[in-house]
């Protein structure tokens, strides 16, 4: 079973007499891009919550990676090499574009401890390169990210963590404020990691893009998963049935 | 990404120091004239039996003033840069003051035993880096635990800084029973009072009594490079602008604000060094009210209460127009009560003025 990235067996969350996600079974193999999909509050975001450690889970049990994990927060999970973009973005607002991309590792020119001398050129250099390889425009790097589009800011986020990632990267919604043209950037980004092979969790209202972007579609119902799609068994119809609970199936685990 | 944003982001903004430093051009020109219309010069000499195109005295008084709060102001610059507040550094300069002129006494004042020794002869006539130690010491461990208050028991920076401020007071007024501590070294006595930059350029550039200034310059770079160039600096700015992604990016935000308050705690001892030294004594009420000097600095030249904004070079700038108000008001005989009460409003004036820009940073964003 080493090509298993994610597992999770009976995850369960409750928040008082809230049932938010509910004995959820999930697997995700190496290199795979899933999507999870589901009405507004069916469980998706606390789903992910309980993966990355942001909340202690009521039951159920996680493995990372070929061990069981229990993450204490998202800092502990980024050590172990899984990033997460959250839907309020976690960027230092008077940075600019370079520093926010590297923040907590830094290039060193000249090591001093706390005081080392950063390598301010190859930082800036290595963004420009990185931001080129995905496609997403920004007009001036050294501005401060506060003066940039939500959209900017986004693509700033999500490149960050795409870049930090080395075994999975789950987004939460990455998307939903954005124009057009910057949803595209955001799904090119998304294609360059499927090139190096970085599995994904990506949570969407966006079936089009779900659709065109993934190997396998999870749909979560009222705090349970309850479907498990493979993207060439289905189409848009197909998951909104299971959405809204014309269909089912029945089977109580997601994964084929 | 509107066609209306393009433009602003392209652009690269201003630097906020040039406009900072505009207004002190500015204020420098309206007591200029000010003076003029009074007869007087703010800038020039005036008089005919003193040489020189300026009006040296006044020059000095203005930078001596601003380097020693200056001093206080750059550490304070950092912690506000952090997302905190530092109510504590002028009852650390008393502190600090007190303990180290205490161990930089000499044993005989012109053949009598020391009249203000604090401690018996086998402490007295040290060399001069024995003060020094001291009192860095002394300003690093207030700093210190200001810090470990802070990181390590989420007291609001306020309160922590407000007990230290309080606290170390007390101290400085219980060190002697609130005598004042006098005679110091010669050669402490030369720390403030001495010609470091006519020996360095072996007489070319006579400095006596400049090397306070000379000291506020050094640190003043020394930081500003810090801040600009280096990790320390970059997690200044990150924790100050968003503490909880620094926290994510594996930033150690606990031990780095210990940090940040321990250098602030040795640049108020900095200041108490250089203050005791350019007076020859060290008094338990030295360094009242200089917190509120030192923060008013910060905020004049651009620093953001609200954390992740500012910079060295903005905060002396700031300095430079504190000093040139207060000094204009004393050019233009205003009365010492009414300049307390302009002070007052300068300070709370440049806290508006801080909370105005924001909400014009919040309006463009
Ligand atoms: N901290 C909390 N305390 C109490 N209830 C919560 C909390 N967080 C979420 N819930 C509830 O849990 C349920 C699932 O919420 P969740 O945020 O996971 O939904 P979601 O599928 O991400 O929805 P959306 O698509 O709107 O983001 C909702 O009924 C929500 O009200
Ligand atoms: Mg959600």
């Amino acid at each position: 079973m080493t090509d298993i990235v994610l597992k999770t067996e009976g995850l369960t969350k409750h928040y008082g007499g809230v049932h938010a996600l509910n004995d959820a079974n999930f697997e995700l193999r190496a290199g795979e891009h899933i999507a999870i999909v589901g009405d507004n509050g069916a469980g998706k975001s606390t789903f992910v919550r309980q993966i990355t450690g942001v909340e202690s889970r009521t039951k159920g049990k996680i493995w990372f990676d070929g061990r069981e994990v229990s993450f204490t927060g998202p800092l502990d999970a980024r050590e172990s090499g899984m990033e997460c973009v959250f839907q309020n973005l976690a960027l230092a607002d008077d940075l600019d574009v370079p520093s926010n991309l590297f923040l907590g590792r830094e290039i060193i020119r000249f090591n001093l401890g706390p005081f080392s001398i950063l390598n301010r050129k190859a930082m800036r250099a290595a963004t420009e390169e990185g931001l080129k390889r995905t496609g997403v425009k920004i007009p001036n790097l050294d501005n401060p990210i506060r003066n940039m589009s939500g959209g900017q800011r986004q693509c700033v986020a999500i490149a960050r963590s795409a870049s930090f990632a080395s075994k999975l990267i789950i987004m939460d919604e990455p998307t939903a404020a954005l124009g057009v043209q910057e949803t595209a950037q955001v799904e090119n980004i998304i294609r360059t990691l499927k090139d190096r092979g970085i599995p994904l969790i990506l949570v969407s209202h966006n079936l089009r893009q779900v659709i065109d972007l993934v190997d396998r579609i999870i749909v979560f119902r009222r705090g349970h998963i309850v479907a498990s799609l493979n993207k060439d068994e289905t189409d848009g119809n197909d998951i909104v049935s299971y959405i809204t609970g014309v269909k089912s199936q029945n089977t109580a685990t997601a994964s084929i | 990404m509107t066609a209306a944003m393009a433009p602003r982001a392209q652009s690269r903004a201003r630097p906020p120091e040039l406009n900072i430093f505009l207004a002190l051009v500015l204020i420098t020109l309206v007591f200029e004239l000010l003076n003029r219309w009074q007869g007087g010069s703010f800038l020039f000499n005036t008089r005919d039996n003193v040489p020189g195109l300026f009006n040296q005295a006044r020059l000095q008084i203005i930078i001596l003033q601003v380097s020693i709060t200056g001093i206080i102001a750059i550490g304070v610059t950092q912690v506000i840069i952090i997302g905190g507040i530092d109510l504590s550094s002028g009852s650390i300069v008393g502190a600090t003051a007190m303990i180290s002129m205490s161990f930089a006494q000499v044993a005989l004042v012109n053949g009598n035993p020391n009249p203000k020794a604090i401690f018996g002869p086998e402490l007295m006539d040290l060399p001069v880096i024995v003060p020094i130690l001291v009192g860095l010491a002394c300003g690093i461990f207030a700093g210190l635990i200001n810090g470990l208050l802070i990181a390590y028991t989420k007291i609001p920076p306020f309160i922590a800084t407000l007990g230290m401020m309080v606290s170390a007071r007390g101290v400085a007024k219980w060190w002697s029973n609130g005598n004042p501590i006098s005679f110091p070294t010669d050669s402490f006595g030369a720390l403030s009072n001495g010609d470091f930059l006519g020996w360095i350029t072996f007489g070319a550039l006579p400095g006596q009594g400049l090397n306070p200034v000379l000291l506020f310059i050094a640190l003043a770079a020394l930081f500003q490079l810090a801040l600009t160039y280096t990790l320390y600096g970059k997690r200044c700015y990150a924790i100050g602008s968003n503490e909880e992604a620094a926290r994510i990016s594996g930033i150690n935000v606990a031990r780095h604000k210990v940090l940040v308050y321990a250098i602030a705690g040795s640049l108020a001892a900095f200041a108490a060094l250089v203050l005791c030294s350019k007076n020859l004594t060290a008094q338990s009420g030295m360094g009242v009210m200089y917190e509120l000097d030192a923060i008013a600095m910060a905020v004049i030249g651009g620093v953001s209460l609200s954390g992740g904004r500012g910079s060295i070079i903005g905060t002396v700038i700031g300095a430079l127009i504190f000093g040139v108000i207060i000094s204009g008001f004393t050019s233009i005989r205003l009365d010492a009560y009414y300049q307390e009460m302009v002070k007052g409003a300068i300070i709370v004036g440049a806290v508006v003025l801080d909370q105005w820009r924001q909400r014009r940073r919040a309006l463009e964003g």
